[in-house]
């Protein structure tokens, strides 16, 4: 069983605190989506849930053993992250940046070994990229390149995923693409954590919702549970109409409430 | 076509016209020796004073050039690779004029007299307290501009420092040796100049050798470059003292030489998939090439004094820097 918990986090920075005694755990086969308006404190909960960001109180574990302790190479073989940014310090080839997927593996850039030039070419026609895959990434739009940095999460072939906002910028047919991408992985038995702004394609693909707001986690249960006009209300402020029926979720946003 | 057929040959070819260069700078010179005299000379059954000119005069000076540029070639293209920056370079940023000032107090308060190993050391220590700040202050910021700013300011203080000495100097004999050592040269280095600095260049080249995976990652970004399992700090600290090592021993050998270190990762970048990793080796070897054509550049214009290599590079390599530094612009923004 593998296993990202995060317990009692709090982290400030100067006056403002960004997350507030935050608790989370997320395993295997899993899909749980992180909710919250601008500002709620969600990238700030992931990066410190992957031990990137220093924490003032709490403590974040990786199969119960401390995020500390663990070499971030292992880290990285056990869990990939995909942040929000996306620009790339150099017009590498589409093919290079996933093949950093397997940087933890010790894969060097140009002679991957062949296990690691199969998970890159698996990671290449899973996301839909083989006519990129010799391209240039400074000839890709803004939605492209999100595929190839899915592409590269993939690559690694890690039980768990943490992902910042993986469908921003892309087109529905692609969200739907990538989400899809990511259902699979789940009902693989992966384990995801993810930040979404579409509640309904939260909705759709996700098994669970962690909503936040001002750097608490005030819900945290099943799409049927938690996925509420009240709560619309309360956590983004809008009057939105939901309906539920047979297994789908329909979201109306009206507008500010 | 024509890039992706260098790509492929550009090993051999660099160890080519590495192999090349050097030889057509032992043939050249003031004293003519026809091919056979040189090529016997080289082999070590010429004549006395043949062997001399090209074991004790022509193939030092060569090979110093060759090292240096080869140390500030590879120099620059990780501290590219680091700071995420094509500008980013040891001349640039401080670390050469920071080494040389080092270079420059041992020799001010005659430390070489007692240990000439002092030179290497000092310039290493000048050198590395240039690379040092630019990592404290790359820590502290994410902007690119801002670390090359710093570094324009370690260069400035550095500079000023040296002018103090210089204001300063008790003689007209130890200014002329601060100048010359802030030009840049390689003119009557020994094969001991040579080894004197030989143990810090290895280790400087191989510890950035061992940081090259490290340059990919940060193709990432940084936070991209952890996430696939790079440790930052550690990456840091490995450019920083293998930078601080190979540049420091270059300038100790040759003074301070700039913008080697830009042009050639510049002009290797394409023919590598701009991977950073990979092209650490051949700017190396293309930046030991351009020094070597340059010292044979300076060594046949027909100068009164002989212009210094530090000079040449300069009036080749600035030009070169303000024209990528305006593409740049053009293309990002």
């Amino acid at each position: 069983m593998n296993k990202i918990t995060v317990k009692n986090i709090t982290v400030t920075r100067g006056e403002a605190g960004l997350v507030n005694g935050a608790n989370v755990s997320v395993g295997d086969g899993e899909f749980a989506v992180l909710l919250g308006p601008n500002g709620a404190g969600k990238t700030s909960l992931l990066r410190a849930a992957l031990g990137l960001l220093p924490v003032d109180s709490g403590e974040t574990f990786l199969n119960e053993k401390p995020i500390g302790a663990i070499d971030v190479t292992e880290r990285a073989k056990m869990v990939s992250y995909l942040p929000q940014t996306r620009a790339l310090a150099w017009p590498v080839s589409v093919r290079d940046v996933v093949a950093l997927g397997r940087f933890a593996h010790g894969a060097p850039l140009g002679k991957l070994p062949e296990r690691d030039a199969k998970a890159v070419d698996d990671a290449i026609a899973k996301c839909g990229l083989e006519r990129f895959a010799n391209r240039s990434t400074a000839t890709l739009s803004g939605g492209e390149l999100a595929r190839v940095h899915f592409a590269r999460a993939f690559a690694a072939n890690t039980p768990l995923m943490v992902a910042d906002e993986p469908v921003a910028a892309l087109d529905p047919l692609h969200q739907h693409q990538v989400l899809r991408l990511m259902r699979g992985y789940v009902d693989n038995g992966g384990g995801v954590l993810c930040v979404l702004h579409d509640i309904g394609l939260a909705a759709q693909y996700a098994d669970r919702l962690i909503w936040m707001m001002d750097g608490k986690i005030v819900a945290d249960g099943s799409v049927d549970e938690t996925l509420t006009s009240e709560r619309m209300a309360e956590i983004y402020g809008v009057n939105a109409v939901i309906q539920k029926q047979s297994g789908k979720c329909t979201i109306h946003i009206d507008g500010p409430a | 076509m024509i890039i992706a057929s260098l790509s492929r040959w550009l090993m051999p070819l660099l160890i080519g016209l590495a192999l090349l260069s050097l030889l057509a700078a032992s043939f050249l010179g003031a004293t003519p020796l026809s091919f056979d005299r040189i090529l016997a000379a080289i082999f070590g059954v010429g004549l006395p004073g043949d062997q001399i000119v090209i074991w004790e005069i022509r193939l030092p000076r060569a090979l110093c050039a060759f090292v240096v540029g080869a140390a500030l070639g590879v120099s620059g293209a990780a501290l590219q690779g680091l700071l995420r920056n094509p500008l980013a370079e040891p001349g640039v940023l401080g670390v050469t004029v920071t080494a040389s000032l080092g270079a420059t107090f041992a020799l001010y308060y005659g430390v070489t007299a007692y240990a000439p190993v002092a030179l290497p050391l000092f310039a290493i220590a000048g050198a590395m307290a240039a690379t040092g700040l630019l990592a404290f202050a790359a820590l502290r910021t994410s902007s690119i501009v801002t670390l090359i700013l710093v570094g324009v300011g370690i260069s400035s203080f550095s500079a000023a420092v040296m002018a103090l000495l210089m204001n300063l100097a008790p003689n007209p004999f130890s200014l002329s040796d601060m100048i010359n050592w802030m030009l840049g040269s390689v003119a009557n280095r020994s094969f001991d100049d040579l080894i004197l600095s030989a143990p810090f260049l290895i280790a400087g080249l191989a510890i950035l050798w061992f940081s090259r995976r490290g340059l990919s990652a940060l193709i990432l970004g940084e936070e991209g470059a952890s996430a696939v399992g790079l440790n930052l700090n550690r990456q840091r600290l490995l450019v920083v003292i293998g930078a601080g090592l190979a540049t420091g021993g270059a300038v100790a050998l040759a003074g301070a030489i700039g913008f080697v270190g830009i042009v050639a990762p510049h002009l290797v970048r394409p023919l590598v998939g701009h991977d950073p990793g990979r092209s650490l080796l051949p700017s190396g070897l293309l930046a030991g090439v351009i020094l070597v054509l340059a010292d044979i550049g300076v060594r046949l214009l027909p100068t009164s004094t002989e212009l210094k290599l530090g000079v040449a590079a300069s009036l080749i390599g600035a030009p070169v820097f303000v024209w990528i530094a305006v593409q740049r612009r053009s293309i990002h923004e």
